[in-house]
């Protein structure tokens, strides 16, 4: 008992200062940090790379993905097989390698229960995925776009797949002809989305809600969509029109001939900012491309950039009319609030032209037209009071020059007298 | 005049009557100019009979003064036509007594005995300015807020005290809603309380002592008119074609409100002070950093203090005149500063 | 000549007091026309009338200017009032109010906002402005802040 007693006590004081050790972390061995940072340059700054990842700020270490014993200062024993060590994973064994983790959902609970676990059985779907399945050492892997030390989270506008970043991580790749050519892609697609409305909201306007590559391909899944899916991936945003056209005659036309829903006339990378000028049977319609002259589809379109174009100028004589009536002076405030209506409604009609139904644009711009009506009267009214106020004003001024020559008469009157 | 027996029964009305006939009237080349004082006497009535009537309607508080000037001039039937009346009388009134203090000047009419009626001059011009700076601010539109922002932040400058009066003129470290209220109560109470007594005083001075006549023609036995009622009925013809002068500017030029101040927006360009502020805002913008000693800015303060305490004491340091010579170099003086004023205002306007 | 002069003199009499008189009229005419209380209530900046609570049903909208820009008010199913700016966050458009789904929707480009004002669906990036709601007497009054 007494020995028993003697040895507990032996025991505490010898662990004491390992405890304490414990209980600061950081005090905790880590012989891989040490030698690795006296080689630190030739490996390309791994040590320092990790002091922004987010592995190394949720408390993991070295080991924890490379195995190995970090306790050891013996570079046998620490990066023994035997204690565990994997090293540095050949490229195309990358996903696996993330994926002990990533795909486990009991480990990664803890960090962070809204985190997917989904990523690898995405990712071997993707094309990325199978090629690499196929043994492709090309094609990405986690730390493609990812990186490998000093990964950042998502949501770090530093890191290399923040969706504004995204684009460009991708392009890497996908936009060096050389590096591509084996697959025998475009590799023009970044160019193209740069210039689209997409990418001009994203990269230059920093609108996070615009999309980026992976918002229509997937990223861990990413492959080419499908013709059929195309209206899917845009309906995640445009839902309304893609509603408007998925009720209209053109859906059923477009799944008879096999073409994508938005893209035949929206483009798929390089998506122009929409314009009037699409519609109708003029130059730049898009409408002719399968639209003969006097088909049907032919005068529908003309109808509707007709009704369209007739809204379109009486917006814009109400906002002149209400120009003019600021500009001599008058109070338009009302007025501007109901101009907006009717360019909301104006917007509408635009939309609407999804439905490919003459009538239902119609309906909206004849209500829009109404609007702009009363914009113009109530301009007017504002032009005629300013004409009578100058009316009245010249009444005055009669009066005035009046009093002043009686009094001019009666001044002279007075002092001939005298 | 049976009106008037009826009243001379009941009160004492004769010494009145008296002094209003007593005064006479010149009658020279210059004498165009003796209608200045006049005209800004009926300005300054226009002024607070228009704003009276403001007042009916206005709001001294930055959550509703922008919107009850637009108020006043959409919805409230010939609002318009007041605040209009109000912003045009006003540069008509600084005009008038711009003129009517510089026709003073040149005809050295400031000397004895006048001197007082001149100071009070001096003071009334000082407090319409003063008008002109808290009223400017009162529609709480973009250009007024940061032409009070800078208009402001100039004062600060002022040796010792400046930082003081700018604190106690914004009601705080910035321009905001305590500045609103205290610019109102500057405008509508505290200066036309001072400036009804200054007039009084003013005009009680006048009659007393007649018109003046220029140095230069004093010798000479001129033309008179009596003051009342030839001169008056004059006076009343010249008020017809202001009233009628300020209805015209005011129908076809109504001033634009702007849009409403937003304290937390950049300074818009172009933002400038009224017109009759132009020539000292212009000179602190022209100045170099640094004139001996001073900040430039103070220099320039120093300057214009001496100017202005100058100007209030011409009668006793013009010494020139009070010896009797024909000729007061500070009359020179006079055409320099008049012009620099000129020119520094149009050049002011250019540069905008 | 006697009967000139007095004919002269009234002349001028009745041409200067006519006159004066005829300004006065003009002078005070417009004074007591702008004395008259306006029809409409002085429109603040921080709160406007926005409906008669006749004109709102239970699940309905209605747009009404508030400043210079459009508002829109709500009368929710569940009986409550909420007001909100009606200018989507995406681009200016007027949104308006979805019966069916009980959602604030922006016909332009489908952004969705819940009857909270926070985004549910689409590009807008921020949520809608919210407004207080007051009840007083028969008329709904919104203010901000």
């Amino acid at each position: 008992m007494k020995i028993t007693y003697g040895y507990f006590l032996a025991l505490f004081i010898l662990l004491a200062p390992t405890m304490v050790l414990a209980e600061n972390g950081e005090q905790k061995k880590n012989s891989c940090v040490e030698c690795h940072k006296l080689i630190d340059d030739e490996n390309g700054g791994v040590v320092g790379l990790m002091a922004h990842d987010v592995h190394a700020q949720v408390g993991l270490s070295c080991a924890d993905c490379h195995g190995g014993d970090p306790s050891s200062d013996d570079i046998e024993v620490a990066k023994s097989p035997q204690k565990g060590f994997i090293g540095a994973p050949k490229r195309n064994e990358i996903p696996q390698f993330c994926a002990r983790c990533h795909a486990d959902p009991n480990y990664m609970r803890p960090f962070n229960p809204n985190l997917p676990t989904d990523q690898f059985s995405k990712y071997q779907t993707s094309e990325h995925g199978k090629r690499n399945a196929q043994g492709d050492d090309h094609v990405a892997v986690c730390s493609s776009c990812h990186g490998a030390h000093g990964i950042r989270r998502v949501n770090d506008p530093l890191s290399p797949i923040f969706k504004r970043n995204a684009p460009l991580t991708c392009s890497k790749c996908h936009s060096d002809p050389e590096y591509m050519k084996a697959y025998g892609i475009p590799t023009d697609q970044f160019e193209k989305y740069k210039k689209g409305v997409h990418g001009i909201l994203l990269l230059e306007k920093g609108n996070l809600g615009a999309p980026a590559c992976h918002s229509c391909h997937g990223s861990h899944e990413a492959s080419r969509p499908v013709e059929t899916s195309v209206g899917n991936v845009c309906a995640q945003c445009h839902t309304l029109n893609r509603d408007l056209f998925a009720a209209s005659p053109h859906k059923k036309a477009h799944d008879q001939m096999k073409v994508p829903e938005c893209a035949v006339c929206h483009e798929n990378h390089f998506i122009q900012k929409t314009s009037d000028d699409m519609l109708g049977t003029g130059p730049g319609a898009i409408c002719l491309k399968c639209h003969k002259q006097d088909s049907n589809g032919y005068h529908s379109a003309k109808a509707m950039r007709g009704f369209i174009e007739d809204l379109k100028g009486q917006v814009s004589q109400a906002e002149t009319a209400v120009v003019q009536a600021e500009h001599i002076g008058m109070d338009m405030s009302d007025s501007r609030v109901e101009l907006d209506q009717a360019v909301t409604l104006l917007t509408k009609a635009r939309s609407y032209v999804h439905s490919f139904s003459p009538p239902k644009i119609e309906s909206i711009t004849k209500e829009g037209k109404t609007v702009a009506d009363h914009v113009k009267q109530a301009a007017k009214t504002a032009r005629a009071q300013w004409v009578t106020r100058r009316k009245g004003l010249w009444v005055a001024i009669l009066f005035l020059i009046l009093l002043a020559a009686g009094l001019f008469l009666d001044i002279r009157r007075r002092e001939k007298k005298s | 005049m049976a009106s008037l027996d009826w009243i001379r029964k009941r009160f004492p009305i004769e010494p009145f009557e008296k002094l209003l006939r007593k005064k006479e009237v010149p009658v020279y080349r210059s004498n165009l100019f003796y209608y200045f004082g006049g005209i800004s006497l009926l300005l300054f009535g226009i002024q607070v009979f228009s704003g009276i009537l403001l007042l009916f309607y206005y709001s001294p508080h930055a959550g509703g003064a922008y919107e009850s000037v637009r108020f006043i001039m959409n919805k409230v039937q010939f609002g318009w036509l007041i605040r209009s009346v109000h912003v045009w009388s006003a540069h008509l009134l600084i005009a008038s007594i711009f003129i009517h203090l510089f026709s003073t000047f040149f005809m050295r009419a400031y000397r004895f005995p006048r001197e007082f009626t001149w100071m009070t001059g001096v003071f009334l011009l000082m407090l319409c300015l003063g008008f002109g700076f808290t009223g400017y601010l009162l529609p709480w539109n973009e250009l007024s807020f940061f032409a009070t922002k800078v208009g402001t932040e100039i004062i600060a400058g002022v040796p010792a005290i400046g930082k003081f009066i700018q604190t106690v003129l914004r009601g705080g470290e910035e321009v905001g809603d305590a500045t609103l209220g205290r610019f109102f109560a500057l405008h509508v109470a505290l200066f036309p309380m001072m400036v009804t007594g200054l007039v009084l005083i003013h005009l009680i001075f006048i009659q007393f002592q007649g018109m003046s006549t220029p140095p230069a023609l004093e010798n000479k036995t001129l033309k008179t008119l009596p003051f009342f009622p030839n001169f008056i009925l004059r006076d009343c013809i010249v008020w017809s074609l202001t009233l009628g002068l300020v209805l015209v500017l005011a129908v076809y030029c109504p001033p634009p409100l702007g849009a409403k101040a937003d304290p937390f927006a950049p300074t818009p360009q172009g933002i400038r002070p009224e017109w009759y502020f132009m020539w000292m805002f212009q000179t602190l913008k022209m100045l170099p950093g640094h004139i001996l000693a001073l900040e430039g800015e103070q220099a320039a303060l120093l300057v214009m203090g001496i100017l202005g305490a100058g100007l209030l004491f011409i009668p006793w340091l013009d010494i020139w005149t009070r010896r009797g010579k024909r000729y007061s170099p500070l009359t020179y003086l006079g055409w320099v500063i008049l012009i620099y004023m000129i020119f520094t205002t149009i050049l002011g306007y250019l540069h905008s | 000549m006697l009967n000139r002069v007095m004919g002269r003199l009234d002349f001028i009499r009745i041409l200067v007091r006519g006159c004066f008189l005829a300004i006065l009229s003009m002078t005070v005419y417009p004074i007591l026309r702008y004395l008259t209380p306006p029809k409409f209530r002085l429109p603040r900046d921080v709160s406007v009338t926005a409906a008669k609570l006749s004109e709102v049903p239970p699940n309905t909208a209605k747009i009404f200017p508030f400043g210079s820009k459009p508002a829109i008010l709500i009368h929710t199913a569940s009986d409550e009032y909420k007001a909100f700016s009606a200018v989507c966050t995406h681009l200016n458009c007027t949104v308006q109010y979805d019966q069916k789904a009980s959602v604030i929707m922006c016909a332009c480009h489908n952004g969705r906002y819940g009857l909270d004002g926070r985004v549910i669906s689409g590009p807008p990036p921020r949520p809608l402005e919210e407004y207080k709601v007051a009840l007083r007497r028969d008329e709904i009054i919104v203010s901000k802040g």
